[in-house]
């Protein structure tokens, strides 16, 4: 493949691409929201079309819906090979795509399956890549993307550039931007892009992919998230958490450091390391406010937190904070929040 | 079996506070530590050479000579030996420019059965070294790997992470596998073993011994950049709710029924 | 003074005590012990033989090290130095008086955690006074052994030890002191047995009992050192043992420091937290200043038991002044926690009835001041 990189001319790349991650058949919801900002972004550099990347078998249905989420153009890989993601499959049909199409920016998610593939396409493609952004926009001189995204713990946001080499490319947290409007029966081009994948390419082998029902956390959705820190003081503490979140229509989540003392399962965790969150109500009790965790949830529409102490951290972002022991507040909250 | 490990000596995060008055970062007195995911990597490593006698793990890490002190405790866990990639040449690097390094450095090292990388580093939190590394090297991955199910003629069985289940995975040596969290307890340093690694040498390669290509390597060699750097807004001061337990969860209550919130 | 490698293991000290230690510091005092799992675990990371040479399972480390990861273990659980015995007067006696038979046989288990060893000198007519001692282990020409018989009090490691280091007249001619010897005796051997656990002030996870000896047979292989040797052999290893003893008490000064560090920042009253009150903060100063001077004084013995200097002076005084320093930032720190300080739910309360036992045993404060006056005064 030849090189890309300094002295690359930049002018042959053009167009906006979403990599459209599905998993058995199923477009991941990180994907519409790529497609609304992907728009966004296409308009501001103008002149551009929006498509879509979509690897996999069966792929009309899916096409239909990238086309009705904004999609001008969607590239497919049709191939039992590419049916569920497999790392060295993915990365040679994606690759060959963007040699071929030569798009300016390919969007991911960062999800466990975009933060596998687009690594290695961009050290396969040798471009930038940057992981795990917040904030995209076009910098109206030179139309190229700034991606701005969390480091050292959230405590430092970076803006970031990839000023000579295409495509320029970005995983995205999910939950992050806008959902795409949904047109029904809005369509565009379909142009499959051509597949010189074999089966031994692929070196790994898949034996089983198993979907457990974790308890069903879904803090990205929640509406009320209540979380539980170490002011619990131990695991036993959870089940007053959960009995309130469970009152209140809530999900449970949980700090770092209960998650480190073993108290709950990693995936209630929020924050940097665990799941970015934004809900209607969060409600912090017994969470001192490391930096770490308020950048999973400080952009929350409402957040009270209960600390027993005065100049816990958590206090500067909670919109009311409650100074006690969470064991005394937290029945009281339950007895009068109906 | 020969396990090489990637490993990273990061600034605690948690410790990283920002100045109120002039909203920079304060990392005076912020400690050095291993990345937390690493630490799992070397642990499975060392539970592998644990498991299949004659085995041995080597760590390597890119970074300023001070990070000799997080090789000395990767030694001090029971790791054979380390490497740290150490030159002006590396620094500023991003995840293109340093996977270069450590895959070449890694070629120089020539013979392998598994790489262990963590996840992710806890300062950048990118993700994308190991991937990467597995690229130049032109390796199979399992990134996320929560269990190491199996490993016998030449192959690993794992276990994958999903954030909404797992996948099992088998995956032909050599290989790279990036470990998350749940994939064991790393284990303590042991007194013995900081004793012994104060006896053991650190190998230091720079740029020439481990023949890098100049244009692969280095912030000059990096196609992202930063353009610039800021402490995010912190949200403007709520209200403390003061009085009992009793008093204060009726005032929220209230609140939160006026603003419609319930 | 300190290496790199001493701030390795103060880092892995200080791991292990906040991981392993803190979180069951008050279930162990509350049920009298720790679980025999901790005891493998402390083994298995090489805290029982810090030490102890490689030869019989240790890391051949030295004394600042011991009293390193003796301070760090002690700011969380005061108890906790009793998983390190076989580093002192568990071990020391073995190492350096054993015969290379003994030291195989009953030192190399217990820095591997598998056996738990005790020291017992103390009896109930002679705890400062080792003169009178009443415990006899005489010859017996006819039966080809020692027989012993006598009590021994007040045994740290009594109730659980599978073997003690036992200091017993074995001359009743010889005057004073020169008629003791030390032997080795297993507690499976006919005619052992103990006391009941005594119900102490507090360390209660660091468990003591009398041992009790009723014609127990002593193979002539047991006798450690020299007839005649016992209490040449229980001065020496003392010297040493008062370091350890001066760095628990240390750590549980600064550890109490700590408590009322965090405590004073989270309590409000008055509007603000009671940090910002000049006499909490000025016993913050005065607790830390005497911390730290205390800490001085440790690793200089330390220091000097390492270079091979005689440290009979500097142990004692290092003891004296943490045993007495522990208490006066005890009862400041409780006193910062007022009312919740009395309470069993604050770690400072099992601190502060464990710091009075640090200027009570391996010789009390004033016998400290004696050994350091006499040599002011020779």
């Amino acid at each position: 493949m030849a090189e890309i990189g300094k002295g690359t001319d930049l002018s042959a790349y053009k167009n906006v691409w979403v990599f459209a991650e599905q998993r058995g058949g199923v477009i991941t919801p990180v994907v519409f929201e790529l497609l609304g900002k992907g728009r966004e972004l296409a308009s501001d550099i103008g002149d551009v079309k929006l498509c879509a990347l979509l690897l996999g078998e069966d792929l009309e249905d899916m096409t239909k819906q990238l086309f009705e989420a904004g999609a001008d153009i969607v590239y497919t890989a049709n191939s039992s090979l590419l049916k569920d993601y497999n790392a060295d499959g993915y990365t040679k049909v994606v690759s060959d795509a963007i040699g071929e199409f030569k798009p300016e920016i390919v969007m991911y998610g960062a999800t466990h399956i975009g933060r596998d593939l687009a690594p290695r396409i961009a050290a396969r493609v040798n471009t930038g890549l940057t992981a795990d952004c917040t904030k995209l926009d076009i910098d109206p001189e030179t139309k190229g993307i700034l991606q701005t995204r969390p480091a050292f713990g959230g405590n430092l946001m970076a803006t970031i550039k990839c000023p000579n080499h295409r495509p320029q490319m970005s995983t995205v947290r999910p939950g992050v931007m806008d959902k795409a409007e949904v047109v029904p029966g809005r369509t565009g081009e379909v142009i499959p892009v051509t597949l010189t994948l074999t089966e031994s390419d692929i070196r790994t082998k898949i034996i089983e992919i198993v979907k457990t029902a974790k308890d069903m956390v879904s803090l990205t959705d929640a509406e009320i998230i209540v979380s539980g820190g170490a002011g619990l003081g131990d695991a036993s503490g959870f089940e007053l958490i959960q009995k309130f979140a469970d009152q209140i229509g809530g999900v449970v989540g949980a700090s770092r450091a209960a998650v480190d003392s073993g108290w709950i399962d990693h995936s209630h965790q929020v924050g940097q390391t665990g799941t970015t969150v934004k809900p209607k109500i969060y409600i912090a009790c017994g969470i001192s406010g490391a930096i770490q965790h308020l950048a999973g949830m400080q952009t929350s529409d409402l957040i009270i937190a209960i600390n027993k102490s005065p100049i816990a951290p958590i206090f500067e972002v909670a919109d009311y904070g409650i100074v006690g022991d969470l064991y005394q507040v937290i029945p009281e909250l339950m007895e009068v929040w109906g | 079996m020969k396990i090489l490990v990637c490993a990273k000596q990061v600034p605690n995060t948690n410790e990283v506070k920002i100045n109120p008055e002039t909203g920079t970062l304060i990392r005076d007195g912020v400690e050095s530590i291993l990345n937390p995911d690493d630490d799992n990597a070397l642990e499975a490593a060392l539970q592998l050479k644990d498991a299949n006698e004659g085995s041995t793990v080597t760590v390597v890490s890119m970074g300023p000579p001070q990070a000799k002190d997080m090789l000395i405790e990767c030694l001090a866990k029971g790791a054979d030996d380390a490497i740290l990639l150490s030159s002006r040449a590396f620094g500023g690097a991003d995840t293109w420019a340093t996977s270069n390094t450590i895959a070449a450095a890694i070629r120089k090292i020539g013979d392998y059965d598994i790489i262990f990388a963590g996840r992710q580093a806890i300062d950048g939190d990118t993700a994308q070294v190991g991937p990467q590394i597995a690229e130049r090297l032109n390796l199979p991955q399992v990134t996320y790997v929560e269990e190491v199910l199996k490993c016998e003629d030449k192959k690993v069985t794992v276990k994958r992470q999903l954030e909404d289940g797992y996948e099992i995975i088998e995956i032909p040596m050599p290989c790279l596998l990036t470990a998350v969290k749940e994939l064991n307890t790393p284990r303590y340093m042991s007194v013995k073993g900081i004793y012994e690694a104060y006896e053991k040498e650190i190998t230091v390669w720079d740029e020439k011994d481990i023949e890098a290509d100049p244009n692969q390597i280095g912030i000059k060699s990096s196609p992202t950049r930063v353009f610039r750097s800021f402490t995010p807004a912190p949200k403007g001061k709520g209200v403390m709710i003061e009085g009992t337990p009793k008093e204060a969860a009726a005032k929220v209550v209230d609140e939160l029924k006026k603003k419609h919130f319930l | 003074m300190f290496e790199q490698k001493h701030e390795m293991l103060r880092k892995l000290a200080r791991e292990f005590a906040v991981n392993e230690l803190e979180p069951i510091a008050a279930d162990a005092e509350k049920e009298g012990g720790y679980p025999k799992e901790l005891w493998q675990k402390a083994a298995r990371y090489g805290f029982g033989g810090i030490t102890i040479p490689k030869e019989y399972g240790g890391a051949g480390g030295d004394y600042k090290s011991l009293a390193i990861v003796v301070e760090e273990f002690c700011k969380k659980d005061a108890s906790a130095s009793s998983l390190l015995m076989s580093n002192s007067l568990s071990g020391a006696p073995y190492l350096y008086y054993g015969t290379e038979e003994q030291k195989q046989k009953y030192l190399k288990p217990m820095v591997l955690g598998e056996k738990i060893g005790a020291f017992a000198l103390t009896e109930p007519g002679a705890g400062s006074d080792s003169g009178a001692t009443q415990t006899t282990c005489l010859w017996d020409e006819e039966q080809g052994c020692y027989i012993l018989n006598g009590r021994k009090c007040f045994i740290t490691m009594g109730p659980i030890c599978d073997y003690a280091v036992v200091f017993a007249k074995s001359n009743l001619e010889a005057k004073g002191t020169r008629g003791i010897s030390a032997f080795i005796v297993e507690a499976s051997w006919d005619g052992f047995s103990r006391g009941k656990a005594e119900e102490k002030m507090g360390m209660h996870a660091s468990v003591t009992s009398d041992l009790i000896f009723n014609n127990v047979k002593v193979p002539k292989e047991n006798l450690l050192g020299k007839e005649g040797q016992g209490f040449k052999i229980a001065m020496g290893i003392l010297d040493a043992g008062r370091v350890t003893v001066a760095a628990q008490g240390l750590g549980i000064g600064a550890g109490c420091l700590d408590l009322a560090i965090q405590y004073s920042k989270e309590r409000v009253q008055f509007g603000k937290p009671i940090c910002k009150l000049q006499d909490v903060a000025f016993k913050l100063a005065d607790m830390a200043t005497e911390v730290e001077a205390t800490r001085m004084l440790v690793y200089n013995v330390a220091d000097k038991l390492d270079k091979h200097e005689t440290v009979t002076l500097q142990a004692a005084m290092a003891k004296y002044k943490a045993g007495e320093m522990c208490n006066q930032v005890a009862y400041k720190a409780l006193q910062i926690h007022g009312g919740y300080g009395y309470m069993q739910d604050y770690a400072i309360e099992r601190m502060t009835r464990a710091a009075r036992l640090v200027s009570i045993y391996e010789g009390t404060s004033e016998i400290q001041k004696l050994v350091i006056s006499g040599n002011l005064l020779k």
